[in-house]
């Protein structure tokens, strides 16, 4: 019995699926943030083995750049929450309404 | 077989540290998680031959990215476990219900090919030499571009680092010495002064 590509991608699916559940019951920022990139790498892995079962180099290049986008939003991402934290003394997304008409 | 023992052992721990990084009340807690999930993915990548972002994904996600998200957890001090009375009725309970139904979706889009095909024998080779023959091959300009967007990033960063406690400042119009508190944000209701830490007690 062996692994093929195709059980690398079901247990992909299963770890994006957590992290939309996670996106849409934490009102944490940093949580959600995590969320994100748990949602990210699970679409790596998917990369991976797609160019695995297409015998392509091009998916884990692929995966090389998704990890260079999402180092740069986390960098973004992690300022925005700390601006935000530094006005409002707060992570808590319910919490932000200030745009609320 | 020997990979078969690794997918069991690391699927199971990619997925037990994904629950606990969406279910753990302390983010310290949440961030372990994602951490454990994000070895585990490098083992992943070991085990498809793909050793160059199995170590970029250790030394990056698993090291850079975390650490900072650390940091921050222990910069704007959330190291206690928020409380989870939901604003919207059944957000909790439809939120578990929709992940499971795109859990569901996107494994029936596989469809059942994917637990009965024979996969190819492994032929990509994920060497740093294979990986960067491709990079500066084929895709050069998009690797230039990425480049690019990081110097973006960096600026962006400090720029939101930099302006931001300045703007307040002027609004305020006290001096930069005056501290945190005494800024009494003016667009607050006064009603309500400290909201978070008011709640958390």
């Amino acid at each position: 019995m062996t692994v093929e590509p195709g059980w690398y991608m079901g247990l992909a699916a299963v770890l994006f699926a957590i992290g939309a559940a996670g996106m849409m019951t934490r009102r944490n920022a940093l949580i959600m943030f995590m969320s994100v990139e748990l949602m990210l790498n699970a679409v790596n892995l998917t990369f991976v083995a797609a160019g695995r079962q297409l015998e392509d180099l091009t998916g884990q290049v692929a995966v090389l750049f998704v990890m260079v986008v999402a180092a740069a939003e986390v960098v973004v991402g992690l300022a925005i929450i700390v601006a935000v934290f530094r006005r409002r003394a707060t992570a808590s997304v319910d919490e932000l309404a200030g745009l609320r008409g | 077989m020997i990979e078969t023992i690794f997918f069991v052992i690391f699927g199971v721990a990619a997925i037990a540290g994904a629950l606990t990084m969406v279910w753990a009340r302390n983010p310290v807690h949440s961030a372990m998680g994602l951490m454990l999930t994000m070895f585990s993915l490098a083992v992943f990548y070991v085990l498809n031959l793909g050793h160059l972002i199995a170590a970029v994904q250790v030394i990056v996600y698993a090291g850079a990215v975390m650490t900072l998200f650390l940091f921050v957890i222990m910069l704007i001090g959330v190291d206690k476990a928020e409380d989870r009375s939901e604003s919207l009725p059944f957000q909790r309970q439809s939120a578990v219900i929709l992940g499971l139904a795109l859990a569901v979706a996107i494994l029936a889009a596989g469809g059942i090919g994917w637990w009965t095909d024979e996969g190819p024998e492994q032929t990509v080779n994920g060497t740093i030499e294979a990986v960067s023959e491709e990079f500066f091959d084929r895709w050069l300009l998009p690797f230039e571009v990425t480049a690019l967007l990081l110097i973006i990033a960096a600026a962006g960063t400090i720029a939101l680092a930099q302006f931001a406690p300045r703007r307040r400042d002027a609004a305020a119009d006290v001096p930069a010495a005056a501290g945190y508190e005494l800024e009494a944000q003016p667009d607050e209701a006064p009603a309500e002064p400290v909201p978070e830490l008011a709640e958390d007690a």
